[in-house]
């Protein structure tokens, strides 16, 4: 139901124009461009104009646009738009100004294939780069022979894997990445905490392999009879999304995620968590405003984690008032300094052993300002990555691979925790 | 290839770059040609003419090479209309690569003929399109299903004449799931511009076809399980029984990584959740849905946006989904400002009274912010949450007290107006705060603020010491003040005089004489007439009228309250609550995940559909608008949406001339605040700013209206004795409504009658 689809740079020049649908003209590009890409008080990604309606997603320095005339379906046609920068990006690393400029034959080719009439079809890119391909100097023969079996498969119930991949030794490499989110209120209580976890997988493994696989979930643990260890060491998973490889109707009804993997890397899954979250730093900021022309900071960090663990590129990013003139800080650990352009203190410590803490104090000095508008103390955020830690306490219990063929197979599993919005208000 | 290899294909343009195009496309050598072809893609890109260029272009059709081959169709669907004679140039080539051994040339070749629109080659389509349909290759097979699609877009009668409609009827049962989700695509775009006149319906889901669909579900693309969703919901259940088979069915989808497929899963439960009668099932059903719909939190904001909007329509068709999960829509700070404004209602929705600490405590960050229109709505929904929840209101208005203290011009005067609201909801209890309210008089610069403390100045009037001095400061900028404080200003005056008359009668009389003698604005003026003549005529009854109890308020925009007696509904401003019809609120759930779920407001509402002429389009704007009053229990501005869209009517003027056609004006929409565009959430509160942008013209309806409603209505809270009493009667009531309530005097007279006769009694006045 999209009827058309642009992409413009910053400037608001059409880079990419594709129509699917004969209900409006090119010119509506003007529109767009008069209407938001000129305009700077724009508060909301679907405008409607007259009877058209108008979705936007920014990205790098593209606007990548979605038009209907319909009642279309606006979560279909922002996670379409998501997808063509993904595959954009899986094609040209990048997907920018640059890069869609040095290659719109090709977008054009890939547009024309995962849109029809204005209805998504197939949008994987790795699907998609088994028959749209950059360099176009195949011989002709090959495509002949291939197209047939391409086409079957691209439509075919396990659309994302070839039935001819080999492998000598086979592999599967399985990386459990977590995000924190937490916000902590100014008295330090935990607003909110949640883990948003991602499992990748690489697969290198011949065949068709039936995958199953599994993680100290709760609920599957807990319907087991013969599980002794109880809920001591499982994590209760709030909600999980698939790739569309796994089978849902199997997960919904007993809980084991079998699958048949694309080849390569994936995102097999994500999952959220609330409960019992190892948040694994502690900040205890104390900020007082002397007078109106100081400003003390005292920042206390704790590593909450083991201390066989470390935590790599902890960075802090401790705001300032706008109208700080200078700072002077010093750290027990790392390097801290103050970035004017971002209204901050940013301190680094590149490596943060667990149990251990540090501390940041320093004062900022303003300038008068005849504006006396309070400062909103936007929050601490902080940024690091904790190798063989997960937040939620997830753990993997087993990947089993079944093929008929019966081969062995190695797998590896890796984890990581990261900070996704962590937030300290002071 | 060196020569070529990087060329530039968007260099700016000399002067015969046509000409010199024209040449390199009939090169003898291959790369050049193709080179060509690229530069002529990019130059149609930034829509420069390359239509002269066709014959050419369309020689190099016939290659081997896919990429070529490509680029020129590209070209032709582009084209093909300006030019149609020499699109039969074409044909040949196209119906030779329907037969091609490649079955991406084939499909390649069915899918652009489809979009060509030029009726000489529909005859040469068929042939070619049944074979596709019936092809080996299911790759092939899809790419045809759509391609009816875009025939019977073109010319319906041809595609039934031609068996179309069944061949892709028996599709549905095609052993690949792709095949199947583009039949049921094409299908149901057809059904919905299918007519009786032509044969009738196209596909009617019943029984057999949607067991197909479910069977097929599991297995196609993420988009096919999305339109097999979208058609399943059209699906009306035998029984309970099925209904539940059906969600059974679709639950495992909201695992789903993409978030669409999520949004239309729970449309087809909600849909089906009329139908089940299991009272057990539908507690575990709404248990499942809400995870997954957290979960869409993490998305893209884009998709956060949408998946916001409908949580919100879901929170009132469900009140009991998300009971425990208030904090997930706490915003982060670089939530971009739709996704927070969002979140803000859904906190609103959900706070409770257990919840309601760390609620406010929430709110009052959000108050310390630095984005202006945030803040605000912060601190409004403050004041909604005293309003919603009787035992917090003390705590709310603390945190608004402290608020006060910050000295933040906006955030004081926007707490000042919602302090007024909490003042009508809890009459007498948090008079003890008025003091505070008073040090803040000089940093008030909005009409609405200043209207706000004005009203209760004057509401007070008895407990306040100095009010008299407080007012007549006010009153030496009475002339030049907005007409909102100027009402306020003189409603307050007369309280005053009623609860003071010693003090103030040389103040009320110097105030009466200024409005009637000085001001223009008939809705002032008459109002002082008013006032004046009740004054003079019986004192005792002046104060029944003007200081009669008010009706409550709420947060559902008063509704209910049985104010309406009196012609005005409370002040809605402040709540902003738009609650949706019952009706409209059907509607909307079929709609979950689109547009129309995203601006609360039924399709044909923003859509210039053919099938709809602007006439309707603005009757049904105007339906919707009632129904959403009728909830709201107020006679707010009816005609409202079609004076509000005004503005913007000329750009919409514009876009539909640029379409070439006819098309219906459609007000702008525009999810919430676009600047200048109206913002469905706060529909009702836009609305109203939008109109009294109009202020002076409607007002002077409105005033005359008000009356008119009264004379009616009959709300003669002064015991109606004699006629006269009882018009002033009403007329006073609507004095004293708070200062935001001006929204609700600008109405525009509904009948003729009414309006003579209103206006008769507005000469009456004027004589007076």
């Amino acid at each position: 139901m999209i009827s058309a689809l642009f992409i413009y740079n910053q400037k608001g020049e059409v880079l990419i124009s594709r129509l699917y649908r004969q209900d409006l003209k090119r010119s509506i590009a003007d529109i767009f461009r008069i209407q938001v890409i000129s305009n700077t008080d724009v508060r909301s990604p679907i405008i409607t104009l007259g009877s058209t309606s108008f979705f936007h997603v920014r990205h790098e320095n593209l606007y990548i646009v979605a038009l209907t005339k319909w009642n279309a379906n606006a979560a279909l046609i922002f996670e379409f738009c998501y997808r063509v920068i993904n595959v954009g990006r899986s094609y040209f690393g990048k997907f920018d100004e640059e890069s869609v400029k040095a290659n719109f034959v090709l977008i054009y080719e890939l547009l024309d294939e995962v849109l029809d009439f204005g209805y998504p079809q197939n949008s994987e890119a790795d699907t998609l780069k088994m028959y749209i391909t950059t360099e176009s100097v195949k011989s002709e023969r090959a495509i002949k022979e291939d197209s047939a079996k391409i086409t079957i498969q691209a439509t075919g119930a396990t659309s994302w894997r070839r039935s001819d991949v080999k492998y000598r030794k086979n592999e599967a490499f399985i990386d459990v990445i977590e995000s924190v989110n937490l916000l902590l209120s100014t008295q330090g209580n935990v607003l909110r905490a949640d883990v948003a976890g991602q499992i990748m997988m690489r697969a290198y493994l011949s065949g068709t392999p039936e995958c199953k696989f599994g993680l100290n979930d709760k609920v599957l643990l807990e319907k087991d009879p013969n599980n002794r260890r109880k809920t001591s060491n499982t994590v209760e998973i709030d909600d999980c999304q698939f790739h569309q490889c796994v089978k849902l109707g199997k997960f919904d009804s007993d809980r084991t995620i079998s699958f048949i993997p694309p080849d390569g890397e994936f995102e097999l899954m994500r999952y959220r968590t609330s409960d019992n979250i190892n948040l694994p730093f502690r900040v205890h900021p104390v900020v007082t405003e002397i007078g109106k022309s100081k400003i003390e900071y005292k920042i206390l960090v704790k590593a909450n984690f083991s201390s066989k663990l470390n935590a790599n590129n902890v960075v802090l990013t401790i705001p300032t008032p706008l109208n700080t003139a200078g700072v002077t800080c010093s750290v027990s650990a790392g390097k801290a300094k103050y970035v004017p352009a971002e209204n901050s203190i940013v301190w680094k410590i590149a490596r943060f052993q667990g149990q251990s803490e540090y501390m940041l104090t320093g004062e900022a000095d303003l300038t008068a300002m005849t504006h006396k508008k309070a400062w909103s103390r936007p929050p601490i955020s902080m940024d690091f990555q904790v190798l063989m830690f997960t937040s939620s306490g997830l753990l993997v219990r087993f990947l089993k691979v079944f093929e008929k063929n019966n081969y062995q197979s190695v797998k590896w599993v890796r984890y990581m925790t990261k900070a996704g919005n962590y937030q300290i208000r002071f | 290839m060196d020569v070529f290899s990087k060329p530039k294909f968007f260099t700016t343009s000399t002067k015969g770059e046509n000409a010199e195009l024209l040449v390199e496309l009939n090169s003898e050598y291959r790369e050049r040609r193709k080179d060509a072809v690229k530069r002529v893609i990019a130059n149609m890109t930034v829509g420069k003419d390359v239509s002269s260029l066709f014959p050419q272009v369309v020689k190099n059709m016939q290659t081997e090479d896919l990429e070529m081959k490509k680029l020129v169709y590209l070209y032709l669907m582009n084209y093909a209309k300006s030019n149609p004679d020499l699109v039969i140039l074409a044909v040949n080539t196209f119906v030779r690569d329907t037969d091609h051994l490649n079955p991406l040339i084939r499909a390649l070749a069915i899918r652009t003929m489809g979009c060509i629109r030029v009726d000489k080659i529909l005859d040469h389509v068929c042939e070619p399109l049944k074979k596709c349909l019936q092809d080996d290759n299911p790759y092939v097979r899809k790419t045809a299903a759509l391609a009816v699609a875009k025939l019977w877009d073109l010319d319906q009668e041809r595609a039934r004449e031609n068996g179309f409609v069944e061949i892709l009827q028996e599709l549905l049962s095609d052993s690949t799931p792709m095949v199947v989700a583009n039949a049921v695509t094409a299908l149901a775009e057809m059904q919905e511009s299918a007519t009786i006149d032509n044969g009738g319906d196209v596909f009617v889901v019943n029984v057999v076809t949607m067991n197909k669909m479910l069977a097929a579900l599991n297995e196609c693309t993420e988009w096919g399980q999305i339109a097999i969703l979208t058609s399943l919901a059209d699906y009306r259940p035998v029984d309970s029984k099925e209904a539940e088979n059906i969600c059974e069915r679709v639950v495992p989808r909201l695992s789903h990584a993409n978030g669409s497929v999520v949004l239309s899963s729970i449309r087809v439960i909600m849909m089906y959740m009329r139908y089940l009668k299991n009272d057990d099932f539908v507690k575990a059903l709404i248990k499942k849905m809400s995870p997954p719909l957290v979960s869409l939190l993490a998305s893209p904001p884009e998709v956060q946006y949408v998946a916001l909007r409908n949580i919100n329509l879901i929170l009132q068709k469900r009140p009991d989904i998300l009971q425990n999960d208030v904090r997930v829509f706490f915003c982060k700070y670089n939530d971009p400002p739709y996704v927070k404004r969002e979140k803000l209602e859904i906190i609103i929705k959900l706070s409770n009274g257990r919840n309601i600490d760390q609620v406010l405590s929430e709110l009052k960050e959000y108050a310390s912010e630095v984005d202006v229109d945030f803040v605000r709505k912060a601190v409004r929904a403050i004041g909604r949450c005293a309003i919603m929840i009787d035992e917090a209101s003390e705590r709310c208005v603390n945190v608004l007290l402290d608020l006060i203290n910050t000295k933040v011009n906006y955030v004081v005067q926007e707490a000042i107006i919602v302090i007024k609201d909490i003042f009508r909801k809890y009459p007498q209890r948090y008079e003890a705060i008025i003091p505070t309210l008073c040090q803040n008089l000089d940093s008030l610069d909005e009409p609405e603020a200043k209207g706000s403390l004005i009203w209760i100045l004057g509401e007070y009037a008895e407990r306040i010491e100095n009010a008299v001095e407080l007012i007549e400061s006010f009153l030496e900028t009475f002339l030049e003040e907005n007409s909102q404080v100027q009402l306020q200003l003189l409603t307050a005056t007369v309280k005053l005089f009623l609860k003071k008359p010693s003090q103030s009668q040389e103040l009320v009389h110097r105030v009466l004489q200024t409005a009637t003698q000085e001001i223009d604005n008939p809705d002032t003026r008459d109002r002082a007439y008013v006032y004046w003549r009740l004054l003079s005529t019986d004192p005792q009854a002046a104060k029944a009228v003007v200081l009669s109890e008010k009706p409550p308020i709420s947060v559902e925009s008063g509704g209910g309250t049985g104010a309406t007696g009196s012609g005005r509904g409370p002040s809605n401003g402040l709540a902003g609550v738009s609650r949706i019809a019952p009706g409209l609120m059907d509607e909307l759930i079929c709609n979950i995940s689109t547009l129309a779920s995203v601006y609360h407001k039924p399709p044909r509402a923003f859509l210039g559909n053919k099938a709809f002429s602007a006439d309707a389009v603005r009757k049904a704007a105007v339906e919707d608008a009632k129904d959403e009053e009728q909830i709201a229990g107020e006679d707010a501005p009816v005609p409202g949406s079609a004076a509000a869209a005004a503005p913007k009517n000329a750009m919409a003027d514009l876009l539909d001339l640029d379409f070439g056609s006819a098309e219906p004006q459609v007000p702008a929409y525009s999810s919430p605040p676009v600047s200048g565009t109206r913002a469905p959430a706060n529909y009702n509160a836009d609305l109203f700013g939008l109109s009294s942008d109009m202020g002076n013209m409607s007002g002077a309806f409105g005033g005359s209206n008000g009356l008119q409603n009264n004379m009616n209505g009959g709300n003669s809270a002064s015991g109606s004795n004699g006629n006269l009493f009882g018009d002033l009667g009403g007329f006073g009531g609507f004095g004293q409504s708070p200062p935001l309530s001006q929204n609700q005097q600008h109405q525009q007279p509904q009948s003729t009658p009414q309006n003579t006769q209103s206006s008769a009694v507005n000469d009456l006045l004027d004589l007076l």
